[in-house]
């Protein structure tokens, strides 16, 4: 009876449908994890020193800096907008932290200094998104120049170095035997999950890119939500500034040029829909560790830095081709 | 078409043992249903019943797990509606299917523009027959403006101007007068009369059972998912076709309207207007009280609603709630002092559709759910959640249902259980029932009593005359934006109503009053 029941097409067809339907299946960090386990097990077939924990260290700590920079990506995209400006902010306020710290200012305060620019360049996108009703892109197209420009007049253009000693600590400490950079991007991927999946901003946020109409509609203040989703993405673009500051242990005007496009390219990757309301923070992190296991298995391989684009480019493709294959099934 | 259509015994469009199913829904079982030449043909169903399924099977857009389809005897496979359409299988879909950016023309040419030699787009001529089909119906509308500045019933005009522009032998219309008034739909009937007169075969799906009685020689009824029966409309009365439909006696339709227990103003609204120079309208609600906005579509009933709400500009309006004046900048203002709307058109302002179905109704609750750590208890809330769906009998697999795979009447349902939980004081209700079936609609209006029995106030938006005398306590009738008359007790009858609501608004009197 049952085995009938499997033969006949529809009843296989059936089954699918349910398999579709099914928790797992309809999380949009699903593929993403296959697509990571697959690439990881390439790697490790192609080269044996990937597996080593040195690399894989070294790896997760390359990755910090985008993957902590897509969490406020995340945010903005899962609204149905985009931060164009975070890599041009997480230079800014690493520019600021470094310039503050050598004056001699207070190293809290420095830090605060450069997080709350950061915040308060993220809060003016999201005013002018949510207040005047100006398009995401453009805002952030015209706040990545701005930023991008302060920085380069608060340095004159040159790099700013002579930290303190201790800052190192930031970009290359370690914490019960965990680089600080690893364990400063957890800890903001575990708020992050806290605020998307757990709490009503979460909701509102994910409710906004399905329909920003019904939820203003049903007495939801979406313009605050999402002033706060970019002063998120300000936030976290200049935290990745002090940590990168720490790492180079100077602040350089000209850092993270390009860094919008790694972190959209982690967000997508990730599972994330670019019109909003469907994908995960989980999702990015692993479209995140996706790009830096790909980068540095190439590397490895010894493959050159413009074929890597080339597969770079590819492989983001491909991850949105399948991504659309995969319907409207609404799924965090 | 067909020149052997009067002699062939084969009926024009048949279906087998049609079967589907969705993940945990059976939507139809062993569906069997036939379509004669020159028939207008109702297909009559509870919202869920498996109507709008059978249809997109017939127009390819869903494909069955059994059975089969004849066109003229002929069996046919379509994998697309492309495929139907080029078969002669016209279709007018219950949720719209236009591109609001584009205009009414290049909607209805979409994908079949016609271009001249050089391969421009030959816009005068599609134009020219656009405006043709328009004339036949009788209607006007803008051809050079985005549809999605149009009403939405223009808008359901240019969708059906776009299945008559095709060349068809089967005509479906899935609720095409949901959103018209009966003077439109009317004109839509002139039509359909027409062609079945050139021996064209039209399924028809309404909730309206006049329309159906009106229009329709035989109906079939479906009742979940299954055929219950094919009747002649000539040989059944209403109280039948309920029955067969619902399973079971509707009693009467409207709760009795209990005596107003206080005359407490709730609400008090003054200089409400949608438009700068538009007319400053006042109105009043009592605790426990119906209050109906009556009139013609477009008479600016929703934007009433909408401007005292804060979701439109108004300055200078001036809102009290239990005597407090209060200021409405926005929705959730107005949430906060306790007003919630259910909106007009439910799938563009009212549901987050790729959403479930929990998600949609709690998500202005959510607060009543947050622990004290700022988490939302997820288990309260599926509870709160599974209890609202049984309360306005939400029919669906579970709570994690995508709304957009439920029936329209059942979407309604969402719309409404989100604000019940909520429990705002005073509800306004935009065309609540539009595309609801009898069964759930009486349930709706009990519903609503029982609410204002308990204390809230509603406002209920209507255009089905029946609903606005039988519901409402109070009717604040609109003409042109300007409310004409507030009609009250005995006073409230089809014919009072109408007569304001079509009452000619002296140019001059709205503007001494606005000035
Ligand atoms: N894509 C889908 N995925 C899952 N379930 C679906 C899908 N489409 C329809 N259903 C289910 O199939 C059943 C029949 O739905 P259908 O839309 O045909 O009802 P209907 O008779 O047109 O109702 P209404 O009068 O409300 O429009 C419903 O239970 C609905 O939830
Ligand atoms: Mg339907």
């Amino acid at each position: 009876m049952q085995q009938q029941a499997l033969k006949s097409p529809q009843s296989m067809h059936f089954l699918l449908e349910r398999y579709r339907a099914s928790k797992v299946a309809r999380s949009t960090a699903f593929l993403p994890a296959v697509g990571l386990f697959v690439v990881v097990a390439c790697m490790i077939a192609l080269n044996s020193r990937f597996l080593s924990f040195g690399n894989l260290e070294n790896v997760a700590r390359q990755v910090s800096i985008n993957a902590i920079i897509s969490v406020g990506m995340t945010f903005a995209i899962l609204t149905g907008g985009i931060d164009l400006s975070v890599g041009a902010v997480m230079a800014l306020a690493g520019t600021i932290t470094a310039g503050l710290l050598v004056s001699g200012l207070n190293a809290g305060l420095a830090i605060i200094a450069g997080l709350g620019v950061g915040a308060l360049f993220g809060a003016g996108n999201g005013l002018c998104i949510a207040r005047l009703g100006m398009p995401p892109i453009i805002v952030t197209l015209a706040s990545m120049s701005i930023a991008r420009g302060l920085g380069l007049i608060y340095t004159n253009g040159y790099p700013i170095s002579g930290l303190p000693d201790w800052f190192a600590f930031i970009g290359r400490g370690k914490i019960l035997g965990i680089q600080t950079p690893i364990l400063i991007m957890l800890v903001v991927y575990a708020l992050a999950y806290l605020l998307l999946q757990r709490m009503p901003i979460g909701r509102y946020i994910y409710a906004i890119g399905g329909n920003e109409d019904a939820v203003r509609l049903s007495g939801i203040d979406s313009r605050k939500y999402k002033i706060i989703v970019y002063l998120i993405g300000g936030f976290t673009a200049a935290l990745a500034g002090v940590v990168l500051s720490s790492r180079l242990m100077s602040g350089q005007p000209n850092a993270g040029v390009g860094f919008e496009l790694d972190a959209i390219a982690a967000v997508v990757l990730g599972g994330t829909s670019i019109s909003g309301g469907r994908g995960s923070i989980i999702g990015t992190l692993i479209g995140a560790m996706l790009l830096g296991v790909l980068n540095n298995g190439l590397n490895l391989l010894e493959v050159s830095p413009y074929v890597q684009n080339v597969i770079k480019g590819a492989i983001i493709l491909l991850a949105i081709f399948i991504s659309r294959q995969r319907g409207t099934a609404s799924a965090r | 078409m067909t020149e052997t259509s009067q002699t062939s015994p084969e009926p024009l469009l048949k279906l087998e043992g049609i079967s589907k199913s969705f993940p945990g829904v059976r939507a139809l079982r062993d569906v069997s249903l036939s379509l004669e030449r020159g028939e207008i043909h109702a297909l009559l169903g509870e919202n869920g019943a498996g109507k709008s399924t059978i249809i997109k099977i017939m127009g390819g857009i869903q494909s069955q797990d059994e059975g089969q389809i004849f066109l003229n005897g002929k069996e046919c496979h379509f994998s697309s509606y492309r495929d139907a359409i080029s078969a002669g299988i016209g279709i007018v879909f219950q949720e719209f299917s236009l591109i609001p950016e584009l205009d009414a023309v290049d909607n209805i040419f979409l994908g079949r523009e016609m271009r001249n030699a050089l391969g421009f787009s030959r816009k005068n001529e599609m134009t020219r027959i656009a405006q043709g089909i328009f004339e036949r119906l009788g209607v006007k509308t803008r051809f050079d403006v985005p549809v999605a500045r149009l009403s939405v019933a223009e808008q359901q005009f240019v969708e059906i101007a776009k299945a008559l522009s095709l060349d068809v032998q089967v005509l479906i219309l899935d609720e095409p007068t949901a959103t018209l008034t009966p003077t439109e739909a009317e004109l839509l009937f002139n039509v359909m009369r027409q062609l079945r007169d050139q021996g064209i075969g039209i399924f028809f799906v309404s909730h309206h059972l006049e329309e159906i009685f009106e229009i329709c020689d035989r109906i079939t009824v479906l009742r979940d998912g299954a055929h219950v029966g094919v009747l002649k409309t000539a040989d059944c009365t209403m109280d039948h076709l309920v029955e067969k439909m619902v399973g079971r006696k509707i009693e009467s339709t409207f709760p009795p309207k209990p005596a107003l227990q206080t005359a407490e103003r709730i609400l008090e609204a003054e200089n409400i207007r949608f438009a700068s120079n538009g007319h400053p309208n006042s109105f009043y609600l009592r605790k426990g009280e119906i209050l109906g906005f009556a009139g013609l579509v477009g008479s600016g009933r929703t934007e009433t609603a909408l401007a005292l709400i804060g979701a439109l500009p108004c300055p200078g309006k001036r809102v009290r709630i239990e005597g407090r004046e209060v200021s409405m900048g926005n929705p959730a203002q107005a949430l906060h002092h306790g007003i919630g709307i259910l909106p007009e058109s439910r799938k563009t302002e009212g549901l987050i559709l790729g959403f479930s179905i929990r998600d949609n109704i709690s998500i202005n609750n959510l607060p009543q759910y947050t622990r004290p750590i700022g988490t939302i208890d997820t288990a309260r809330e599926k509870r709160k959640t599974q209890e609202l769906m049984s309360a306005v009998h939400i029919k669906a697999p579970s709570d994690e249902t995508t709304v957009v795979s439920l029936s329209g009447g059942n979407q309604q349902k969402v719309v409404i259980a989100r604000w019940l939980n909520r429990r705002s004081k005073i509800l306004i209700f935009d065309e609540p029932t539009r595309g609801i079936d009898v069964g759930a609609k009486a349930e709706i209006y009990t519903l609503m009593r029982n609410l204002t029995a308990e204390g809230y106030a509603i406002i209920m938006i209507s255009s089905e005359l029946p609903e606005v005398v039988g519901m409402c306590d109070r009717v604040a009738v609109f003409s042109h934006g300007v409310i004409t008359a507030v009609l009250e007790g005995d006073a409230i009858s089809s014919e009072e109503v109408m007569r304001h609501a079509t009452a000619s608004v002296k140019k001059s009197a709205v503007d001494a009053l606005s000035a």
